[in-house]
């Protein structure tokens, strides 16, 4: 059979990452994938150099605009890996409650997202409104929606308030309800198990091979998580499960994000409700000359930092490890053999900073364009209505 | 397995390959091996002590490259670093991409940033910088010049 590349990229508006996807179709079903990213490399690892250590801090920050916590959250614990010290308990406390935060948002962003690109609008559209309290909730704890900027070396930048934790509790509350109603619809629903189920199926020796991370892996079974393997902040002192599922196709995925919000919410009230009393920031004189390396469990898996210093007030290297670098490429286990309809939400589940669908464009031999991204999701759309059509 | 167990094994089995043993903290180990030996220990530590790769760093400092490879133990929180020191004229270590994919992406991109060759690599293109990025120019070498300065004006940036 003819075979017909489809490209799809470079720019995806929807999320931040340009990536380019080179798909080799054969019909509707997918033989080959290849990815290329760089499209928008910012340099941010060479800037960082050029920083003091306590600059770095914001500029990693804006390395994402989703997980904006996360790295400075892993930069700030590599830089007291170099002191080899612990901050006080209550700094610990407070960014548990800004990561979990952070998670909660990240994943309903992303189950939104799924929902829309499967033509489940009114999931889209519960998600990204329970995501507004959360933001709301984050916007009381650290002034600011996003990009808290309460991050530094040796604690965090400003306390929380204790007139503001029964406001924010109250915030969290509030979404559980009809948390617990969208958990149902989306796991129950027999349509979307059938567009979600046995899809893009990673395996776990797959998971294990492209060392994927995060809810990529606990989807295929691999129990991995930072957060317990190798406990910071205040994640040893909480009650919280780890979710993990066998099947590892988009539903599990699904299903892994869905019920770690659950988990998040806990996580976050309960710190909240156990804020130890006392300092918040150890207040580093100096970085000695060495190198540390600190890992914290992003929404999307594990983001790794090496930072070396040199005995100066600037690191002389700082290597960045953001999760979607390893579970990117397990597209080549996860997409082949599937069809193009499908490809869009195989792309979607590992929730990468995956972006367009704006500017997807399939063409054929002659360079005569056939869909665009707009195509694409109706496409996807289509085939729901479809089934659900079968099912009536 | 414990944490002492793992070292007791690496250290027995490579006594001949390991320069230099840097026991960092309980959770931090930093062991320097001879570049040649790399790819058995990164296969031992990986396929018989089930140790996930979570990535390598590459830098330069000036003397020579250094490349780390940093391997966490899951289940009892151990993060061992191996260190290869190369030479700065002609970096040249052998892949690990046909043991494990995940090295794939990382080896690419410190070839890119750092100029080190990745033998038996399947796939050594340039991952992050652009197409018409010069051919020998690593910008996170130590020596790096701004390739072009007039270039990077005239497109306005």
């Amino acid at each position: 059979m003819a075979r017909t590349i489809v490209p799809i990229g470079p720019y995806h508006p929807l999320q931040e990452e340009p990536e380019f996807f080179t798909l080799t179709v054969e019909g509707e079903t997918v033989v080959a994938v290849d990815v290329e990213v760089g499209y928008n490399h910012r340099g941010i690892e060479k800037l960082s150099e050029m920083k003091t250590f306590d600059q770095s801090t914001f500029v990693i920050e804006r390395i994402c605009g989703i997980c904006s916590t996360s790295h400075p959250f892993a930069y700030t614990r590599a830089v007291e890996d170099i002191i080899s010290m612990e901050v006080p308990e209550r700094a610990k406390y407070i960014r548990t409650v800004i990561a979990e935060g952070e998670r909660i948002h990240s994943h309903l962003l992303w189950l939104g997202l799924a929902g829309h690109f499967l033509g489940y609008n009114t999931v889209y559209m519960w998600a990204w409104k329970l995501r507004e309290e959360i933001l709301d909730a984050m916007e009381i704890l650290s002034g600011n929606r996003n990009n808290y900027a309460m991050f530094k070396p040796g604690g965090v930048r400003r306390d929380i308030k204790a007139d503001d934790i029964p406001v924010v509790i109250k915030k969290i509350d509030s979404i559980v309800p009809t948390m617990i109603m969208l958990k149902k619809a989306v796991i129950d629903d027999p349509v979307l198990g059938a567009r979600t189920k046995g899809v893009g199926i990673l395996s776990k020796e797959d998971s294990i091979r492209y060392s994927a991370l995060g809810p990529t892996a606990r989807a295929s079974g691999v129990a991995r998580d930072v957060r317990k393997d190798s406990s910071y902040g205040a994640y040893d002192k909480v009650e919280w499960d780890m979710i993990v599922t066998s099947n590892g196709d988009v539903f599990d995925k699904l299903v892994v994000r869905v019920l770690e919000i659950f988990e998040s919410i806990k996580i976050m009230k309960e710190c909240l409700r156990s804020l130890p009393k006392g300092e918040i920031d150890s207040k580093i004189k100096n970085i000695p000359p060495g190198e540390g390396i600190g890992c914290v469990e992003a929404p999307r898996g594990e983001c790794f930092h090496y930072v070396r210093s040199d005995g100066t007030n600037r690191p002389v290297r700082h290597k960045v490890r953001a999760p979607t670098f390893m579970n990117l490429p397990t597209y080549k286990a996860t997409v082949v053999g599937q069809t193009i309809s499908d490809a869009t939400i195989i792309f979607a589940a590992i929730d990468p900073c995956y972006c367009c669908t704006e500017r997807i464009a399939v063409r054929n031999g002659k360079g005569k364009k056939l869909y665009n991204g707009e195509d694409l999701i109706r496409l996807s759309q289509e085939k729901t209505e479809k089934i659900r059509g079968g099912l009536k | 397995m414990k944490r002492g167990d793992v070292l007791e094994n690496i250290n027995q089995r490579f006594k001949e390959e390991i320069i230099d043993v840097i026991d960092k903290s309980s959770t931090r180990v930093y062991i320097e091996i001879k570049p040649c030996s790399l790819v058995k220990v990164a296969k031992y530590v990986f396929e018989e002590l089930g140790a996930r790769f979570n990535i390598a760093s590459g830098l330069d400092v000036r003397s020579h490259m250094e490349i780390l490879y940093h391997f966490i133990f899951e289940e009892i929180n151990l993060l061992i670093s191996f260190r290869v020191k190369l030479d700065r004229a002609k970096p040249e270590i052998d892949s690990l991409t046909p043991i494990f994919e995940a090295a794939n992406w990382i080896e690419r991109e410190i070839y890119e940033m750092l100029g080190v060759k990745f033998k038996g690599h399947p796939d050594l293109r340039k991952l992050f910088l652009s197409d018409d990025w010069p051919d020998g120019v690593h910008p996170l070498r130590c020596d790096y010049k701004e390739w072009d300065r007039k270039a990077i004006r005239d497109r306005g940036v």
